[in-house]
């Protein structure tokens, strides 16, 4: 930060962080809603809870940050986790489906066990991606696709095929209830995310993750234990989808095999895409995800409040994909905004992500001075 | 076949290839292992429903009838699954041909016969579009057809919420018609998804594409040092799997006879099981498209025995898949290392 003292390179150093452009989405879309509903960013207190927009859009975005998150380290590692949408019902269904056995669904140790027990699924089917993927070898896509479509078969199965609804107050703080007026799942996404940062960006492990994605093979060959790392990741995204199943359930008090997460997988990727990981692998940006979460979620609040019909939602996220991608791909860049364009951004980025670790923005905007001259 | 003579230890002319290792290197093994399946699972279900009357041939015809969209759509993604790619914008497509189709025939009154030509227009147009963007701007086919994948979904539910239920005279003559074929009949939608497969079957073995989407799929940089043009083949296989879909969204609207926004949800994994059941490998490049006869086969089989046993519920069948493709894609796995090394 020393050398940039004056105002334009500290302009440029805010342009060239890699959560500007994420953040400067987030900040155009909550704009958007002003116009239409005045009172948009105002919060209010009542019953001793804060209400408000921008509280219901953390809180209905909870889920997704969560399954987000883990998808950004799976891609990270240069793979995709298509399973997390079955992994939701799974886990939902589990501890619902224990609850409403208790003969007292309220009490707490029952709770906890029913908690344990769908975390516990989750990770199973986890482990059982990793293995597919690292050890035998089978593309991420088609070894997720498995549990894709087996999971919702098997929430069915272990709700009956029917949808569960449980009565149960400690259950429901989970994913509806309030702490410190704030709702609860914001404090469970707090700190998944806070325990992700901190051990990625740390302690070494971050770095070993973004090495298996940059080239398996040769990590492997430096030392790094690449198999076990790509497992692990598998288990903890699938910990967090199975975190975000309690949520949904919990919200809802109620397990759907069929409904449960329907989606929420390629939301989650399309998140992390937008976050400014590149779904090759080899780098990510945690802060980046939960800004794209945060993202689809205004974007479907901000629909509902312009009084869009809320079917064009589909229509929307697919042009957002498409125009997110677009200007991801280098040969687009290249193409409509000219070559010289094109190469300068893509050194910004890659200087941006390069320095996106050490934390500075200063590093990044020499690297990129550097690499275009 | 070629694989197996290639293989290390073949080098040496003392040694020939054992009878088992010969089999093990075939490319066709994985088909035979499909059909095969497919004959096992039939046999068990003529051996457990026999008075239910299992063994009559229009039980085995129906299967073609219930399933005949779902083989449409899967030729579709073998082609694509064989030049390497995949697509995951096949059941939004089939979906909104549905609702398409029905909006065009019940609101605006135009003929059937007007509506298939620009439905297939559109589904084929589509692909092109999701072609054209993968080839030219290097983005990964699996995040461009899932932007496909939301886009149709949502063009479904912005020309209607809810279904709309076809009550149009020619096509529910259509959809009645039985072709005779003395023991049994097919439906107009079996019959047509027949002439797709043998059209498919001709195309990638006879001839000149066929050869460039195996080519692609296979080793796309030699593919491209050869001379083919890789971008035409990406951005054709595209296209033939938007046509493949709107043509199988037709079947499943005169299957179904109404167009609605949440029709053929999640279809696209069914119809890449097929292909995968069916033994195409999912790097591409090898793999039959009677494969995927065979696979809708034995998919359109388990949801019959469902039917059949009765107690089962709906839910074995996504089960059963899923077991089914994670046997097959270990299968697979063990294969290709075996001609690896």
């Amino acid at each position: 930060m020393t050398t940039s003292s004056t105002t334009p390179s500290r302009w440029r150093a805010l342009t060239h962080h890699h959560l500007f452009w994420p953040v400067a989405v987030l900040v155009l879309l909550l704009l958007v809603n002003v116009p239409f509903t005045p009172d948009f960013f105002s919060v209010k207190m009542a019953d001793g809870h804060l209400y408000g927009s921008l509280v219901s859009i953390v809180l209905f975005g909870s889920p997704l940050i969560l399954v987000a998150v883990g998808m950004t380290l799976v891609i990270a590692t240069g793979g995709i986790d298509l399973s997390v949408g079955a992994v939701v019902a799974i886990t939902g269904a589990l501890a619902c489906s224990y609850i409403s056995d208790q003969a007292d669904q309220g009490a707490l140790s029952g709770v906890l066990l029913a908690m344990g027990l769908g975390l516990l699924a989750a990770v199973v089917c986890g482990l059982w991606n990793g293995f597919l993927v690292a050890r035998m070898g089978i593309q991420p896509i088609i070894a997720t696709l498995i549990i894709m479509v087996a999971g919702r078969g098997v929430a069915q199965l272990i709700t009956d095929g029917q949808i569960i609804t449980i009565n149960s107050e400690p259950y429901k703080l989970i994913g509806g209830g309030y702490w410190l007026t704030l709702p609860f799942s914001i404090f469970v996404v707090a700190a998944v995310v806070a325990v992700t940062v901190v051990l990625t960006r740390r302690t070494a492990l971050g770095l070993l993750v973004e090495a298996v994605g940059g080239n398996a093979e040769a990590s492997r060959l430096v030392g790094i234990r690449s198999r076990r790392i790509k497992i692990m990741v598998y288990a903890f995204c699938a910990l967090c989808a199975g975190i975000a199943g309690l949520m949904i359930s919990s919200n809802t008090s109620a397990a759907d095999g069929n409904n449960a997460g329907l989606w929420i997988e390629l939301d989650a990727i399309l998140a992390v895409v937008i976050g400014g990981t590149s779904l090759l692998g080899g780098r990510f940006s945690v802060g980046g995800t939960v800004v794209g979460a945060l993202v689809i979620q205004t974007l479907t609040t901000t629909i509902y409040t312009i009084g869009v019909p809320t079917q064009t939602n589909l229509v929307f996220k697919a042009a957002v994909v498409i125009v997110v991608c677009l200007l991801q791909s280098p040969k687009f860049r290249a193409k409509v905004f000219g070559a010289k364009f094109a190469a300068g951004f893509a050194a910004r980025r890659r200087a941006g992500q390069a320095a996106a670790p050490a934390g500075s923005a200063a590093t990044a905007e020499s690297t990129a001075k550097m690499e275009v001259s | 076949m070629s694989a197996t003579t290639q293989s290390p230890t073949t080098a040496s002319p003392s040694r020939t290839p054992s009878a088992a290792a010969r089999l093990l290197g075939d490319r066709r093994l994985p088909v035979a292992v499909t059909a095969l399946l497919f004959l096992v699972m039939y046999g068990v279900g003529l051996s457990r429903y026999q008075n239910y009357g299992f063994a009559e041939p229009q039980v085995f015809l129906n299967l073609f009838i219930d399933n005949g969209y779902l083989l449409v759509a899967a030729v579709g993604v073998t082609f694509v699954i064989l030049s390497g790619g995949i697509d995951l914008s096949v059941g939004s497509m089939i979906g909104f041909t549905t609702m398409f189709t029905a909006w065009l025939v019940e609101r605006q009154g135009l003929p059937i016969v007007v509506v298939i030509p620009m439905a297939l227009a559109v589904g084929a147009f589509g692909g092109f579009l999701m072609g054209y963007v993968i080839h030219n701007f290097e983005i990964q086919p699996f995040i461009v057809t899932l932007a496909g994948l939301f886009l149709f979904r949502g063009l479904c539910l912005v020309i209607s919420k809810e279904s709309i239920s076809i009550g149009d005279s020619s096509v529910s003559s259509m959809a009645q018609a039985q072709v005779s074929l003395g023991m049994g009949f097919l439906s107009i939608g079996a019959i047509v998804s027949l002439g797709v497969l043998a059209v498919a079957f001709y195309v990638l073995h006879y001839t000149r594409f066929g050869r460039r989407v195996y080519a692609i799929g296979g080793n796309e940089q030699s593919a491209m040092l050869m001379g083919l043009p890789q971008g035409g083949t990406k951005i054709a296989v595209y296209t033939v799997s938007g046509f493949c879909s709107a043509l199988a969204g037709l079947l499943f609207t005169l299957y179904i006879q109404s167009g609605d926004p949440l029709h053929a949800t999640g279809m696209e994994l069914d119809a890449i099981a097929a292909v995968v059941i069916g033994g195409t490998l999912l790097t591409g490049g090898s793999g039959y498209v009677l494969g995927t006869l065979f696979g809708v086969l034995v998919l359109g089989l388990i949801k019959s025995i469902i039917q059949f046993e009765g107690t089962l519920s709906s839910w074995w069948t996504k089960i059963a898949t899923g077991v089914l493709l994670c046997a097959f894609i270990l299968v697979q796995r063990f294969m290709t290392t075996r001609k690896k090394t």
